[in-house]
């Protein structure tokens, strides 16, 4: 190379290094945010259950917050992330679940029970924040992997954070096995792909299988093997098996996150590899064109069947649940099937779906979690059995947690019905008739198993109406505002359906 | 015979299912992350088998050096998290920490 050539490549490496760096603020604003908590806990090493670090990191998410209003939209760092209206959406739902996190930990009596050093909770958590961040824009093989362990790394500690406690430390063992087991079978899945199609960016591996033929069997083995470690995240069935034990085991609060932020991270990554590497991309793509799969794989068929084994598995099982966690944990089982319908749909109108979806799921599931976490900060109990009379005890906690289950149910008026109500139309469109009469009837079964809660709290146990749990205005608050997302989303839900529809489109290079 | 890109695929083809069985069978915890590290290591070959023989760019190395410096760095955790339990049950015996069932 003269040096005249050298001189172009440097100045266009650095002129796409310094527009990246535009790109990348709300990411950089995370890891500021994770470098201030670590310092601000080293100043208050000697108090311990200081909740210093995590007021630096509420401030942290909140400036986050500004970065993302303003981010511009772009490829960044030679093609490797994506920043389009797709990616943020899921960053918006991320950063929230993880401010709202924060917040419930400031409650939680298992966590500041024992003195206990809180600082490399909060840190964890921002570290984790930034890795699904990561996850929802990465285009590049490597990246995802990177992107995936980052998280990974995060949660597996943070589900044995309370280390003394036996169920804690084994759920944090079996989270850790079952992770890297599922993340080395993703790599080996990667190496696979990068072998069949000599290139690690999405849009690479996407033009080579468009132009050329490849062995169908490698083809289909590299992609489950990819999928099962995205799955094992959204813990899809029959990736799920550590699901009920790390959600029994692991702190309330820390179950929530896994349950909303990881999901919805895994499900980015899930739609941006199959719309990226192996759908067919025409030039004058809109928004409203179908995708065309590549008749190589069917890919439709293999979503579809995760996500009807993963309805009926977690329906079905969680009827037998006594443990609330556990229940709620084979819930979100079944939940994952719902949204993978929208998957398996395979368009945009599929995709906004899953986004509505997702977005009101982070509403349910942290509400029926934090009422969770406050039962048991009181009654030392997360067993269905022990719940007996806590609508007369304290009327808050049983009228919300009563909201709560009938929007996962899926019932009018609340949220949980829209976001249902769009995924079924959107299976419907596509002429998946057999899909969407699966998961109705899922849903039904469903409801028995979320009444059985709103039973044992109002139709039994009235005699303890003379010992009432007394709520801080500060829960009550919490309390109320996790209710009225929920109803008003199902009321006025024009906004909402309009930011999804608008940002279903993801950018390609 | 020269040694051609079949014989790194089978290789660690064998290395990949040796890891797999080591994770289901073993009992032993610290057994279980020595399988894992082989599945690891299996995809490295591959990529590297590939960066050598398929004619390709500088990519296949690259992810090789993540996947090792991200492989120590699971590692740790896991052996960290190993030493816990080994404090709470004074044994490492994957079998036997089953108290979280239905």
């Amino acid at each position: 190379m003269n040096p005249e050539q050298l001189k172009i490549l440097g100045s266009s490496f650095l002129g796409d290094l310094l527009k990246s760096v535009n790109l990348f603020y709300p990411e950089t604003a995370l890891v500021v945010t994770f470098l201030l908590a670590i310092l601000v806990d080293l100043f208050t090493r000697n108090r311990p259950s200081c909740k210093m670090s995590g007021y630096v990191s509420l401030i942290g998410f909140f400036v986050t917050a500004i970065f993302l209003c303003n981010s511009p939209q772009g490829m960044s760092f030679a093609g490797t992330y994506a920043v389009d209206a797709f990616s943020i959406f899921f960053k918006w739902i991320v950063l929230i679940t993880s401010f709202v996190i924060i917040v419930f930990s400031f409650f939680s009596k298992e966590l500041f029970g024992e003195e206990r050093q809180m600082g490399e909770y909060y840190t964890l958590i921002v570290g984790m924040t930034f890795g699904m961040f990561l996850l929802s824009g990465a285009t590049n093989l490597i990246l995802i992997y990177l992107a995936i362990e980052t998280m990974s790394m995060s949660s597996y500690i943070l589900a044995g954070y309370t280390k003394e406690i036996k169920r804690a430390s084994e759920a944090s063992l079996k989270y850790v096995i079952y992770g890297a087991t599922s993340s080395g079978i993703m790599i080996y899945g990667i190496s696979l792909l990068f072998g069949l199609t000599g290139s690690l960016n999405l849009s690479g591996i996407n033009a080579y299988l468009a132009g050329n033929n490849v062995n169908h069997i490698t083809l289909l083995i590299s992609g489950i093997m990819i999928i099962a470690g995205i799955g094992y995240k959204i813990s899809a069935v029959p990736f799920h098996f550590w699901t009920p034990d790390v959600y029994e085991g692991a702190p309330v609060t820390i179950t929530a996150y896994l349950s909303v932020a990881s999901k919805a991270a895994g499900f980015a990554i899930l739609i941006r590899l199959l719309n990226s590497a192996f759908t067919i991309h025409a030039a004058g793509d809109t928004i409203n064109t179908a995708w065309s799969v590549m008749k190589n794989v069917d890919w439709t068929m293999i979503i579809a069947v995760l996500s009807v084994l993963s309805m009926t598995l977690g329906n079905f099982v969680a009827v037998w649940q006594t443990n609330v966690k556990r229940l709620l944990a084979y819930s979100s089982i079944a939940h994952a099937g719902y949204i993978l319908m929208g998957v398996a749909v395979m368009n945009y109108t599929g995709v906004s779906a899953i986004m509505i979806y997702l977005a009101i799921y982070m509403f349910m599931n942290l509400g029926a979690f934090f009422v969770v976490m406050i039962i048991a900060n009181h009654i030392d109990s997360e067993d269905l059995e022990d719940y007996q009379g806590i609508g007369y005890r304290s009327p808050w906690l049983g009228v919300a947690m009563t909201i709560f289950m009938v929007s996962l149910t899926g019932l009018p008026p609340t949220a949980g019905f829209i976001g249902k109500l769009y995924v079924f139309t959107a299976v419907l469109n596509s002429g998946m008739y057999w899909l969407a009469v699966i998961g109705v009837l899922n849903s039904v079964v469903s409801l028995y198993y979320y009444v059985k809660v709103f039973r044992n709290m109002f139709l039994r146990g009235a005699e303890k109406a003379n010992q009432p749990i007394e709520l801080s205005l500060t829960v009550k608050v919490i309390l109320i505002a996790l209710i009225i997302p929920n109803i008003a989303l199902g009321i006025w839900f024009g906004g909402l359906v309009n930011w999804a529809n608008a940002s279903a489109a993801m950018i390609l290079k | 015979m020269s040694i051609g890109l079949n014989h790194y695929l089978i290789l660690s083809a064998i290395l990949f299912s040796l890891g797999i069985f080591a994770v289901i069978s073993r009992k032993n915890a610290i057994m279980v992350l020595m399988g894992l590290e082989l599945v690891l290591n299996s995809a490295n070959i591959n990529f590297i088998a590939f960066a050598k023989f398929g004619g390709m760019n500088i990519d296949g190395h690259i992810a090789a050096i993540f996947v090792i410096i991200l492989a120590a760095a699971e590692a740790a955790i896991a052996l960290a998290i190993v030493l816990n339990i080994y404090q709470n049950y004074k044994h490492v015996n994957v079998d036997e920490i089953d108290k979280l069932k239905e």
